[in-house]
């Protein structure tokens, strides 16, 4: 198995998992509890990568991270490097198309918080964003933590984003479902099923992880 | 007002309900001013306005003159910064802390020792020390309830509104927690707004009450003086019971305690526990008039008296009897002319013991 790949796509699974706390929570909270009209456009854009075949994603987010890109061109300027073809991109491209894996499993979770515990913290002094850190996110949290763990499995066997935005450079860009492609190409079907072995069965053990955390009854 | 609460709420609701209450109370530390409506008649809108946890669309509402809500002003007050506890209906403790974190949950401003010194404090004056390591899974209804009330309490909240505190629990449990509400009510230092659709809850918990009604403030008054002397018809429905005479408990006869106001002497069945002041509760209906002693009935509040007024309302006669104590009876018109009824004329008013409810006088 090509150890620099699955090397690869953990740090970008782990990265994009802990990005996605830090951006998928404050999504998801609004989400949560936002009565504004407007809200299934933003519902809409959070699961657009559902839906959307990794391709055109995919090709989006290159055209956005080219050097004919505003975006592009500051990336440059500001880094020194391209954006589309590095691991940095690649991150970014993982960000936006697990997003839906992120917020969708936490928005339920924070939905599912009883109002009235909120409202009791409120009425004790406490600030709306302290009663989130310790009233809404424990209360939820085995729905967060499933929901990180999808996040976390999803990355890690993305294909079709990541063979847009990155391509295929080891060390910087191949990740391990790359690999298995790359091993097929050149006929080399021992190391194809090895990998694929690998992530079949760490693919189940995430579902039974995430499953039996979602039958546990809320704490207490 | 100073030292009190007025309230002009406006709210209207999708459905097409309203709520337009308007009142000021004067509230004594101790004091507890009941709302009293059937359900649907927007009391819990007007206590979750107090708290600060629903914006009513219109109005003003201050409490001790310092405005928490003015719709003219834009002033509104997070609930953050009312200080008032609230009690939730079904109590609403956090699964994820035990009691004791639980208690201590709304006195992050105060340093460790301090903070441990009033959760001590506050479970002692509640009697949950024992409970402060478990989870509220694991404790009864009115383990819960006692928790939540020490949680709402130990901020030392200038307030406590109280959103249906009995109704969560099972009938025994009520009965028992009911008098230990009012004594802890009543000794607090603080006011207290309490909701409910209890008749027996409000004439055991609260000192003055106000009716709602479809949204308005119908009659606000001294619990009992509310009970017994409806301004109007809509309010009389609304409460019920008729007779709510204040009694002192003397004693037992026969298994009965026996009940006296003034000259009039009521026998009723034991609810358990009644402290000396209490109300009896008689409704109408369950009042039956005779012209003349004659032959001996089951009943056992024989009360001698005279007719002090007749309304005659359809079929029916309501009968003011003068007792010592005003009796209203409710009787047919064709009892009433049967018997003669006009004012000044000498009856008895006849009640089964089991008629007379006792209810326990805060």
């Amino acid at each position: 198995m090509d150890v620099d790949a699955l090397r690869l796509s953990f740090t970008l699974a782990a990265l994009t998992t802990a990005a996605l706390l830090v951006i998928g929570l404050p999504v998801a909270a609004w989400l949560a509890t936002s009565r504004w009209r407007w809200k299934p456009f933003v519902e809409a854009i959070v699961g657009l990568p559902l839906v959307l075949p990794p391709t055109v994603l995919g090709f989006y987010l290159l055209v956005a991270m080219g050097p004919m890109s505003p975006f592009g061109r500051a990336w440059i300027s500001a880094f020194g490097r391209p954006l589309a073809f590095s691991f940095e991109g690649l991150l970014i491209a993982s960000i936006v198309y697990s997003l839906p894996f992120a917020v969708q499993p936490f928005a339920a979770a924070l939905s599912a918080v009883d109002p009235r515990l909120v409202e009791a913290s409120h009425t004790l002094g406490v600030s709306r964003l302290a009663t989130f850190f310790r009233v809404s996110l424990p209360v939820a949290a085995p729905g967060v933590v499933a929901g990180a763990v999808l996040t976390f499995a999803h990355t890690l066997g993305e294909f079709g984003v990541v063979l847009m935005v990155g391509g295929n450079i080891r060390g910087e860009t191949r990740t391990l479902s790359i690999a298995i492609f790359d091993a097929v190409e050149q006929l080399d079907y021992a190391t194809a099923s090895r990998t694929a072995l690998f992530l079949l069965a760490l693919s189940f053990a995430v579902l039974v992880v995430t499953y039996s955390l979602r039958r546990r009854p809320v704490l207490g | 007002m100073k030292g009190g609460i007025s309230i002009d709420v406006r709210r209207s609701f999708p459905g097409g309900a309203r709520i337009h209450a308007t009142f000021e109370e004067r509230l004594a530390p101790g004091g507890v001013l009941v709302l009293f409506g059937p359900s649907g008649s927007g009391k819990t809108t007007l206590l979750r306005a107090l708290a600060g946890l629903d914006r009513p669309d219109a109005g003003s509402i201050a409490f001790e003159g310092e405005p928490w809500f003015d719709s003219a002003a834009g002033i509104f007050v997070p609930p953050q910064r009312r200080r008032a506890g609230f009690l939730f209906q079904d109590f609403a403790l956090f699964p994820h802390l035990s009691a004791g974190g639980n208690v201590a949950f709304g006195l992050g401003h105060l340093g460790r020792t301090e903070r441990s010194e009033r959760v001590t404090e506050t479970a002692r004056l509640l009697r949950i020390e024992h409970l402060l390591g478990r989870r509220p899974a694991g404790l009864s209804g009115g383990e819960r309830q006692r928790v939540a009330v020490a949680r709402a309490l130990a901020p030392r909240p200038r307030l406590l509104l109280l959103d249906e505190p009995l109704s969560a629990l099972d009938a025994p449990t009520r009965e028992e927690l009911r008098g230990e509400l009012r004594a802890l009510l009543h000794h607090l230092g603080i006011p207290s707004i309490l909701v409910t659709h209890d008749r027996v809850e409000a004439l055991a918990l609260g000192d003055r009450m106000a009716v709602l009604v479809d949204g308005a403030v119908r009659q606000t008054g001294p619990v009992d003086r509310v009970f017994s002397a409806p301004v109007d018809e809509v309010v009389a429905r609304v409460v019920g019971t008729e007779n709510v005479v204040p009694v002192r408990v003397v004693g037992k006869e026969g298994g009965l305690v026996v009940a006296e106001a003034g000259p009039a002497r009521f026998l009723a069945v034991d609810p358990g526990d009644l402290p000396r002041a209490a109300f009896a509760c008689v409704r109408a209906e369950e009042v039956i008039l005779e012209r003349a002693p004659g032959a001996p009935t089951s009943a056992r509040n024989h009360l001698a008296g005279v007719v002090a007024s007749l309304v005659h309302e359809g079929p029916l006669v309501r009968v003011t009897v003068d007792c010592g104590v005003r009796l209203v009876a409710l009787v047919t018109r064709a009892g009433a002319e049967q018997l003669g009824l006009a004012v000044g004329l000498p009856v008895a008013a006849l009640v089964k013991a089991q008629a007379v409810r006792l209810v326990p006088r805060g």
